[in-house]
């Protein structure tokens, strides 16, 4: 996988995706063969939001956000300044002294990201990070975390079960199918950038989402 | 505003139409003092008794408070311990629930002897208050114990993931992350407490009989009943009941006020 890639695991539900994400960031021993990373497991170097918020209720925004810093005790003027841009960077100025409780769901999740990106990771982790939220919210979280992508391009890993979500986003698409789980498809998303709401309604996205479609459908079928 | 007015004026009337229809009851079938006194003897013996009463009460109270302190530390750490080692938890847990089913007042006078032994022993004279302390103490920390130990292990799965991705020792995660998921957990095995020290300081104590120049509250209604003094009896027994009343009210407000800026239990409902 190159560097600076989005790429999407797509398949149902079952099928490892989320297993697959947790072997990566070294969280799960996999129960067979091994797992070559060309990311370093350095604290800080993998970013991982889960498809809940996964906040502190005890501790504010910027607390949360801080928290990887204050892991390993070294949370000084430097990491406040960074995490306070990652907060203005998922769009939550003026909420750094809230508490999660006191937060909607998509601005949990915001707190979230921004939690993930804090330490500028290479590879990041995401967990149908999206699944929960409403679709306004929802495509809204989308263009956001395009844009973080196009700054900062770290590599991404996104699961998903919504083949939409994965064409919009993502630069490659890895259809997994479920017992065996296994890449059925591998298929590049050659969709220009930057997108935006005009890539929603262009023919070439309605093509790809109908491809894909297609690619999970045998993914899911071959074995069902 | 009203709901607050009807809330404290609701059970003010059921009070004041009990103690009326006690009064009346007392009046009626003439009942002799020492059966049933009335509100006004009660009061009476309050008033003229206060003085002493209000000694034993504080002699009581510190009793609980002192056993209270100590199964907050003792059963904190116990908790912290159990927390960090699943061996230590499963191989001394059966033993804290041996010593907490076993009825206290069955325990009370063996532990009476052992400190009357140990203290006598240490040359320091007898000390009846330590062994009324141990016995409430037993009681009381059970509850902190099974709670905090509970907190502790219910911290959320994801986050424990996260704070393993960042390289989290154990330490760093017990105190970031399972102190603060018991903190509600702990609390609540405190306010428990607080009400078992005081049961368990009365039982003690009318077990020790009286502990030389001081004596708390239950062995005065003893006394009182020995004496069928039983205005006065009741005027103990008030005063214990509002003991045990301060005692929860006060550790309610001190967990309300730690929780208060992000726990469901002690924050208004806001924007979700």
């Amino acid at each position: 996988m190159p560097r600076g890639e989005f790429l999407s695991l797509l398949g149902p539900s079952g099928c490892g995706k989320s297993t697959l994400l947790r072997i990566i960031a070294g969280l799960t021993p996999p129960s067979a063969g091994d797992c070559r990373l060309a990311v370093d497991h350095t604290p800080g170097r993998i970013g991982f939001v889960f498809q809940d918020p996964t906040l502190m209720p005890w501790s504010t925004v910027l607390s949360n956000v801080l928290l990887p810093f204050r892991i390993t005790r070294r949370a000084g003027a430097a990491e406040r300044e960074r995490a306070l841009a990652a907060i203005r960077a998922v769009g939550l100025s003026g909420f750094e002294n809230s508490y999660p409780h006191q937060l909607s769901g998509g601005m949990r999740m915001r707190v979230s990201i921004a939690r993930a990106l804090v330490t500028d990771p290479d590879l990041l982790l995401l967990d149908e990070p999206f699944a929960a939220l409403d679709e306004i919210t929802r495509l809204q979280l989308n263009d956001d975390l395009l844009e973080l992508w196009r700054e900062r391009r770290p590599t991404i890993l996104f699961v998903t079960h919504s083949v939409f979500e994965s064409v919009y986003l993502s630069t490659r698409i890895a259809v997994i199918s479920a017992r065996p789980g296994r890449i059925s498809a591998d298929l590049a998303v050659n969709l220009p950038q930057p997108r935006d709401r005009a890539t929603r309604s262009s023919p070439a996205y309605a093509t790809m989402c109908d491809q894909v479609s297609g690619a999970l459908a045998r993914a899911m079928g071959a074995y069902s | 505003m009203n709901r607050l007015w009807l809330r404290i004026s609701a059970p003010v009337t059921v009070g004041a139409l009990f103690i009326a229809l006690w009064a009346l009851t007392v009046w009626f079938f003439a009942l002799k003092p020492y059966v049933l006194p009335s509100p006004i003897e009660v009061a009476e013996s309050l008033w003229n008794d206060g003085r002493s009463l209000l000694g034993s009460l504080l002699f009581t109270l510190g009793v609980t408070l002192a056993a209270l302190a100590a199964a907050v530390l003792v059963g904190g750490l116990i908790a912290v311990l159990f927390s960090l080692s699943r061996l230590i938890e499963i191989s001394f847990f059966p033993y804290i629930v041996i010593l907490q089913v076993t009825p206290l007042i069955a325990i009370a006078p063996l532990l009476i002897i052992w400190v009357h032994v140990l203290t006598a022993g240490a040359g320091g004279g007898d000390h009846p208050m330590i062994a009324l302390l141990v016995c409430a103490w037993i009681v009381a920390f059970f509850p902190i114990v099974a709670n905090t130990t509970a907190g502790l292990n219910s911290a959320d799965r994801n986050l424990i993931a996260l704070f393993r991705l960042y390289g989290a020792s154990r330490w760093r995660t017990l105190w970031l992350l399972r102190m603060p998921t018991a903190l509600p957990y702990f609390l609540t095995g405190v306010r428990i407490s607080g009400g078992l020290a005081l049961i368990g300081a009365v039982a003690a104590e009318f077990v020790a009989g009286t502990g030389g120049a001081e004596t708390g509250l239950a062995y005065r209604i003893l006394e009182a009943q020995y004496r069928l003094l039983t205005a006065r009896l009741f005027a103990a027994l008030f005063l214990l009941s509002l003991t045990g009343v301060i005692i929860y009210l006060t550790l309610d407000l001190i967990s309300r006020q730690l929780l208060r800026r992000w726990h469901e239990s002690a924050t208004t409902g806001e924007l979700d």
